[in-house]
């Protein structure tokens, strides 16, 4: 309970606010007019009216449409009472006095169809006066769309004023869509001409759509030079669209050969070693994706500040986690079957089905969620609806690093040396005094580690649940197979080469079939180099 | 300890007990009604058919990977392209007791097909179908073979080819466009030859072919194994190299052995198919494939009793598990692909040799 006369000053206070608020408020609302007509029985009055207030630029206008948009302008039955109802407060439009409380009786304005798309666009009209460049940049993307003449000097206006470059280059988009629908005759004809510049799907449409006849057999354009320039322009927005296109699937075959590298590069290394597929490859790849949901976790949780970094830390910890489960892995079983290249097969494949079961009981049959940090997710936008994603472009960036890192560590430090030794003749190796007991275990171990990095970049950008592994299995091994033993180029190659021509034969043949020619072009080159691309040259008849 | 003598004993009673209940199964359930006590349910004698399939795979898996040392990771493949061109007949079957009440199948109804595609011509005789199980597996596997053989592909390489291929096929199989029922596959099949496939008699037939082609390969391959030709095919397994420089073509012996393989694991997937009343892509499954391998390694590669014993030991461990808790089954499964590669590299079949010397031995020293 308050002291009495602690509230009582509290009143006061009120009072004399609220008396302040009328005298200040004691004018009609200066968009008045058009509110009168928003309410009115004319349709087009209406969304007129909707432009009206969207173009006046005024600073009371955003509240007034969001009102409109949101249920929050009253009439009542002969439009002589119009309130303006907001979170905080009750204006009655038409006096400009703030009220208490609204009479009973009142009904929100009609909102048609018509009403919402103009409230879209006077939305963006007005959003052409905010200071944020990537505003400005999305109302004039919206304002394409617009078919009211009464925005065309408004948008002009706003093209000459803008400062921000693509908000410009799209605004005069915007102007020659709307001379193209409204202009003179040669204002048409220029306009058809300038709208070659733009990707807009959108603009496309309308050209196009220029260029038909209708039911009678007419020219839906009557004008000939309209049609022409045109016709013109689609053929170059067009072409320029294919080379975007081209891009977006090279980049798209580049990224997926660089998931392919990141899942077959480790088992490249320990079957260069072994001898033998490694077939709970994928499961290590499985575990760095869960390793990455576990750090996600643990950031959350502990360090929700620094929460944008934890794919970072997620990459030694999968590393060295999976590492070491294949240096456990190779102590307690491969070992004891080297020279049994068969066995070693089926018992890597059950050592995969533990592994996946043990994740089943563990973290549950379902996928978990891992989501991508903001500078993962996104993309650029090249032209209309082609984006890259963000994702994407690090997982090339990141399988660069990786390859790098094995390149170095391979050809560049006495480990490497070691391990390309044994790789190519272990008894040599053995007896020039390499313990290639410890090289087997380590490098199992490291190819196991880059499984887990490559589990790192498949949790951000698909499903990480119980089965990923077995998803990328079979790719990693043709990878593997037609790239050769002990040469990393072969792998690099092969696995870009994969990823390029398996999305290049998407667009055609569609996802699966793809796969299926790459699988039958895969069995058919190893007919003819059964080495697979780069084979090490030697003398022996055993292969 | 045991004498050897008792143990011969014991082992023949079993085998007799066996097979006096192999036969009595189906006779129990064709001849004997519901109510009587010596009657046997569907559920065993369809359960004991699909083993016997199985166990011809795993001898299928053994001549190829037991004696010729080619380990294929895809044998499912010929298993369920057996399975399928015996499935189109059974479809054809169906006749106009489909769900459309159409002479097309049900599934190419509900795809708007017209007509039936030209590889589903004549599949409606029997004959035919039962011809193009065995050339239909039988000449993949041999272009597939004669290809690889040629390029000189094996060992590990090898295997990860054959579970290539029977990935993509499966993929292929997926596709509703191939006209073989999608991921579906083909189900509901109502008759062979005008007798109802679920009628007793029906089952004990089935049952009795199973049994009849399991007991005719095992001859076989018992006959082949003891020739010059097994004698080869076991050199190729220990050394082909020296083999080849002896002058033997080893790509004619490993193409044989191969094809007959893939035959018989059509003529088993024929065999399954009308007694389990379903066939789809996931038959084609690359772990579906491991799997056999693994029925063999348990049972013994390089014996011929032994893969049959695996594929039945394996797959009543697995009906067993699937039912009781099916969560612990690949944990099982797992287990046994380890411990059995590292412990018992002969398997079972090993194991049994292993204990007969040793009691030989002691019975020798005393």
């Amino acid at each position: 309970m308050l002291p009495p006369l602690v509230t009582l000053s509290r009143l006061v206070c009120a009072a004399l606010l609220l008396l302040a608020a009328t005298i200040l408020n004691a004018q009609p609302h200066p968009l008045h007019e058009s509110v009168r007509d928003l309410v009115g029985d004319d349709p087009e009055k209406r969304v007129a009216a909707v432009y009206k207030i969207g173009i006046s630029g005024h600073p009371l206008a955003k509240e007034l449409l969001d009102a409109l948009a949101n249920d929050g302008l009253m009439v009542n039955d002969d439009a002589s009472q119009i309130f303006l109802i907001t979170k905080n407060s009750t204006i009655d439009l038409l006096t400009g006095k703030e009220v208490t409380t609204a009479p009973s009786g009142l009904e929100s304005a009609m909102i048609t169809n018509a009403v919402r798309s103009a409230l879209d666009q006077a939305n963006a009209a007005l959003a052409l006066t905010l200071a944020d460049p990537e505003a400005r940049r999305n109302a004039a993307r919206s304002l394409l769309l617009s078919t009211d003449a009464a925005l065309l000097p408004i948008v002009e206006e706003a093209a000459r004023k803008e400062s921000d470059e693509d908000a410009r280059t799209e605004l005069l988009m915007t102007v020659s869509m709307l001379k193209l629908q409204f202009g003179s005759l040669p204002e048409r004809q220029a306009a058809a001409k300038s709208l070659a510049d733009s990707n807009s799907p959108v603009v496309q449409r309308t050209l196009s759509g220029l260029l038909k006849k209708n039911t009678a057999g007419e020219w839906v354009e009557p004008d000939s030079v309209v049609r022409q320039n045109a016709a013109a322009s689609i053929e170059v927005i067009e072409n320029r669209l294919r080379k975007f296109e081209i891009f977006a699937n090279l980049f798209s075959g580049l990224s997926l050969g660089s998931i392919l590298l990141l899942a077959a590069l480790g088992l490249a290394i320990t079957y260069g070693l072994m001898g033998v597929i490694n077939m709970a490859h994928g499961e290590f790849l499985m575990i760095g994706a869960y390793v990455t949901f576990l750090t996600q976790g643990l950031f959350r949780n502990y360090f929700p500040d620094a929460f944008a970094l934890y794919v970072l830390a997620a990459i030694p910890l999968a590393f060295l986690i999976t590492g070491a489960i294949g240096v456990i892995l190779e102590r307690t079983v491969l070992r004891w079957l080297y020279g049994r290249p068969l066995e070693t097969l089926l018992t890597t494949w059950g050592v995969s089905l533990l592994l996946i079961q043990g994740c089943r009981t563990i973290f549950g049959a379902q996928n978990v969620e891992v989501e991508n940090p903001f500078w993962l997710s996104g993309g650029i936008t090249l032209a209309g609806d082609l984006v890259i994603p963000w994702n994407r472009i690090m997982i090339v960036g990141f399988a660069i690093f990786v390859v790098g890192m094995v390149a170095i560590l391979l050809t560049r430090t006495r480990a490497g040396l070691y391990v390309r030794g044994v790789t190519q003749n272990r008894s040599m190796a053995a007896c020039n005094g390499v313990a290639t007991d410890k090289v087997d275990m380590l490098t199992f171990g490291f190819g196991s580690g880059i499984a887990g990095l490559g589990g790192v970049a498949l949790s951000q950008i698909g499903n990480v649940g119980p089965d990923l592994g077995q998803q990328y299995i079979v790719d990693s091994f043709m990878v593997v197979v037609l790239g050769g033993v002990g040469q990393l180029a072969g792998t690099i190659i092969a696995a870009l080469g994969l990823g390029s021509v398996t999305k290049l034969l998407e667009p055609m043949t569609g996802a699966v079939l793809a796969k299926i020619s790459v699988l039958v072009f895969i069995i058919l080159f190893i007919q003819k180099r059964p080495q697979g691309l780069f084979a090490l040259k030697g003398r022996s008849a055993e292969t | 300890m045991i004498s050897l003598q008792r143990l011969n004993q014991i082992t023949q009673l079993l085998m007799v007990l066996i097979l006096a209940t192999g036969l009595w199964l189906p006779i129990g359930h064709w001849l004997f009604p519901p109510d009587s006590m010596f009657h046997v349910s569907a559920f065993w004698v369809t359960l004991i058919g699909k083993f016997m399939c199985y166990a011809i795979l795993a001898l299928a898996m053994d001549l190829i990977w037991g004696f010729g040392g080619i380990l294929s990771l895809g044998q499912g493949l010929f298993f369920a392209l057996g399975g399928y061109a015996f499935g189109m007949y059974l479809m054809r079957e169906i006749r106009l007791d489909g769900v459309y009440k159409n002479p097309l199948p049900d599934f190419m109804v509900f795809l708007d097909w017209k007509e039936l595609p030209w590889y589903w011509s004549f599949t409606d005789s029997f004959g035919y179908s039962l011809l193009l199980v065995v050339l239909l597996p039988g000449l993949v596997a041999f272009v597939f073979g004669w290809l690889a053989f040629r390029s000189r592909i094996k060992g590990v390489y090898f295997s990860i080819i054959t579970q290539a291929l029977t990935y993509a096929a499966m993929l292929a199989f997926f596709r509703n466009d191939m006209g073989f029922g999608g991921n579906n596959g083909f189900t509901d099949f109502k008759r062979i030859l005008g007798f109802s496939i679920t009628s007793p008699g029906m089952r004990a037939t089935l049952y009795l072919l199973s049994a009849t082609a399991l007991i005719t390969f095992y001859l076989l391959c018992r006959r082949l194994v003891q020739s010059r030709f097994g004698q080869v095919l076991t050199a190729v397994r220990d050394g082909e190299s020296r083999l080849m420089f002896l002058g033997y073509r080893t790509l004619n012996f490993k193409l044989f052995a191969w094809t007959l393989a893939a035959v018989m694991s059509g003529i088993a997937g024929a065999l399954y198919v009308p007694q389990v009343g379903i066939i789809n892509p996931s038959e084609m499954s690359p772990a579906q494939s491991i799997e056999i391998a693994i029925w063999t390694a348990v049972g013994g590669r390089g014996t011929l009793i032994g893969p049959i014993i695996g594929a039945f030991g394996v797959n009543a461990a697995k009906s067993w598990f699937t039912v009781a808790m099916p969560q612990y089954w690949l944990f099982f499964l797992g287990a046994i692909f380890i411990l059995v590669t590292l412990f018992l590299p002969k398997g079972l079949a090993g194991l049994w040799q292993k204990i007969t010397e040793k009691i030989t031995r002691v019975e020798k020293a005393s």
